[in-house]
């Protein structure tokens, strides 16, 4: 397990990062969400010994990380780039080879990440020579070529086509699966929540919510109600102890001051006709983003 | 407000810390080699870095093979004898004899060219007189005058031209290569920079280890080109019979190459730090500026003083100017035996510091993007 510990860090007399705690478990994926400037990729950058915090600790299991804790991690910065007139094979291998991988193991791994991502046959094109989606496809291949225990992906779908998000996911979801903490900030909420078995929600350089992602939806949903009914839902507005939030037709998004009111206007609708749908509305994770950060 | 939440799975228990590794991180010397490696290859890909050195060592060997041939045929001056005067003049270095029958046709010789002039017998002093076209014949007179022998309490060991162009010569190859590697490692640092490949080399070795490879890889790069050009100028010379040159110029050309191991590491640390201040290829002019008058002070001052040996004994002190400096006068012979050894420790120290310094604003300015960063700050962090 990997764990934040209390980090801060100052750039002249702005505080970027204050207290910053949080853990990704093994085989978890943790989405790491956050408006720009939150602090995400400085976290980042001192998790993986880019930069060091003015306080604080990032431990492994416990202990302090260390140089050579830190080459078992695959790193995507942020800020994208490869060496542009180096060949995109040789460029993986040596970055393999900076990770200690030898030479046989880290040509073997190059080839492969680019067959499965898709590069294949551009193995000897020069970096510059790809396209802006290809450069990003090497720039993950590079992340993953030492075959990396740890993973910390700043927005690692940024600039990918929806094929190629789909291939890097299988990719991160097997590195997960295989036992690697997984650790990626994104702005596409969506794909965070479907993705993700944590969240860290980062705000002006404090953490603003933490935790599985069920519990967080558990922890900041409402007595709400949604129900969907072929008749007009407008008698809702009678019940007692409801009060309706939205309502179009069949359509009605509601708060119950109780769960027997809800249960109340289940059977109520069940009586007026059908009932397509009824259930507690959890909140979105954009929802919970922009409560949290409020 | 902080909200905190365990994670809902119990994650896996502690893991020792040796069943972690799967592929054990290379040492820091393992590290440099690769980066060093990595840019000694990507150098010799580059058709400008093959051209610019074959333009180098084609002026080395050729200004070689233009020494051997002045040297080795001194211009000869035919003359035109006549009878007895063939004896005085048989005896002369530089003179080649043509005989002629008698003194008109030695005269013919002279003005249809064929001889510089004709040495005919007559009845002087010296027993022969020196017939010319339309002025005194020098080479002619040279020869055959006579001079009294000349003890020189203080000779000078060599002449003054030759220094001349030995200076320039050491002067010229620091300069060259000195500027041409250091701007190479000034783009490289600033090529991972700007194309921000710069943080995955951070988050993979450390960035001594880095600044250390570039160093060490353009070092070697610079020190082979050096030997490669003093082969070529000490085989050159053996070939073109310059056996006596060699000689004295042997033990200026091995301290020369000392110095220049040393003096590079130097002014590489040098570049790599001021071209890490910067984000964008075009900005590594303007900031190394101040490195690369530093390699050029040196050139210019053996050219205009490398007969003033007070200049050139503080040209020989001092780190920067030390590598031309102390050769030149290695081969002048006025620097006693230590006097090389203390000017490397000067520089060996001098370099030291440099490096400390140099990867300090190296470290502290690699993930600074956009504006150049002050000295004040790098140095700072």
């Amino acid at each position: 397990m990997l764990e934040i510990r209390a980090i801060n860090k100052h750039y002249g007399t702005h505080q970027v990062l204050t207290d910053v705690s949080f853990s990704v478990g093994a085989g978890r994926m943790t989405g790491f969400v956050g408006a720009n400037g939150a602090g995400k990729t400085t976290s980042m950058r001192i998790i993986l010994g880019v930069l060091s915090p003015d306080s604080g600790s990032v431990l492994l299991d416990g202990v302090p990380l260390t140089a050579g804790d830190r080459r078992r991690f695959g790193y995507m910065p942020e800020e994208r780039g490869l060496y542009p007139k180096m060949k995109v094979a040789e460029q993986l291998v040596y970055l393999a080879r900076l990770h200690g991988v030898s030479t046989s193991a880290a040509k073997r791994n190059a080839s492969d990440l680019l067959e499965r991502l898709g590069l294949g046959e551009r193995a000897n094109d020069h970096v510059e020579a790809l396209s802006l989606g290809n450069q990003q496809r090497a720039q993950i291949a590079a992340a993953l070529v030492h075959d990396p225990e740890f993973l910390v992906l700043d927005e690692p779908f940024s600039g990918l086509d929806p094929i190629a998000v789909e291939v890097v996911l299988t990719v991160l979801k097997e590195r997960a699966a295989a036992g690697a903490p997984v650790l990626f900030s994104s702005h596409q909420l969506d794909l965070v929540e479907r993705l993700c078995d944590d969240l860290v929600i980062i705000a002006a350089g404090e953490i603003r919510a933490n935790g599985s992602r069920e519990r967080l939806r558990e922890q900041f949903s409402t007595p709400r109600f949604e129900i969907h009914t072929a008749a007009d839902a407008g008698w809702i507005r009678g019940v007692a102890g409801i009060t309706v939030i939205d309502f179009d037709g069949g359509e009605a998004v509601f708060e119950a001051d109780s769960d027997a009111a809800s249960q109340q206007v289940l059977r109520e609708a069940l009586t007026r006709g059908a009932v397509h749908s009824f259930g507690h509305l959890r909140p979105s994770l954009s929802t919970i983003f922009k409560e949290v950060v409020r | 407000m902080s909200t905190e939440i365990k994670p809902g799975r119990v994650t896996e228990p502690h893991q020792g810390a040796g069943t972690r590794t799967t592929h054990p991180a290379p040492n820091f010397w393992a590290s440099v080699w690769l980066v060093s490696t990595r840019e000694i290859i990507s150098r010799l890909r580059s058709k400008a870095f093959l051209i610019s050195t074959g333009i180098l060592l084609l002026i080395a060997v050729g200004s070689v093979v233009a020494g051997g041939i002045m040297s080795a045929n001194p211009s000869t001056t035919s003359v035109a004898v006549v009878g007895t005067a063939g004896a005085v003049v048989g005896e002369s270095a530089g003179l080649t004899t043509v005989s002629a029958d008698d003194v008109a046709a030695a005269e013919a010789l002279v003005r249809d060219g064929t001889v510089e002039a004709a040495v005919v017998p007559d009845d002087s002093r010296l027993g022969v007189s020196v017939i010319a076209l339309d002025s005194p014949p020098s080479a002619v007179m040279n020869a055959l005058s006579v001079s009294p022998s000349v003890e020189l309490l203080e000779p000078a060991e060599q002449g003054g031209f030759l220094v001349y162009i030995v200076a320039l010569g050491f002067g010229l190859v620091f300069f060259m290569s000195a500027l041409t590697f250091g701007s190479t490692i000034a783009q490289s640092v600033v090529e991972e920079k700007q194309t921000r490949v710069v943080e995955i080399l951070m988050s993979a070795i450390p960035v001594r280890a880095l600044l250390a490879g570039k160093v060490v890889g353009n070092s070697i790069m610079a020190l082979g080109q050096i030997v490669v050009i003093a082969l070529l100028v000490g085989i050159g010379m053996a070939v073109t019979g310059q056996r006596v040159l060699l000689a004295d110029l042997g033990p200026a050309i091995g301290w020369f190459a000392v110095f220049f191991a040393f003096g590079f590491v130097m002014i590489a640390a040098l570049f790599a730090a001021t071209a890490s201040m910067v984000s964008r290829q075009e900005d590594v002019g303007s900031t190394t500026a101040p490195v690369t008058y530093l390699v050029m002070i040196p050139y210019f001052l053996v050219i205009f003083f490398n007969d003033n040996p007070l200049v050139m004994a503080i040209m020989s002190y001092v780190p920067f100017s030390a590598p031309v400096g102390m050769p030149v006068r290695i081969f002048l012979g006025s620097a006693e035996w230590w006097e090389p050894v203390l000017a490397l420790v000067i520089l060996a120290v001098t370099t030291a510091g440099v490096i400390v310094l140099g990867s300090r604003i190296y470290r502290n300015s690699l993930l600074r993007m956009g504006g150049r960063v002050t000295i004040k700050q790098a140095l700072r962090g």
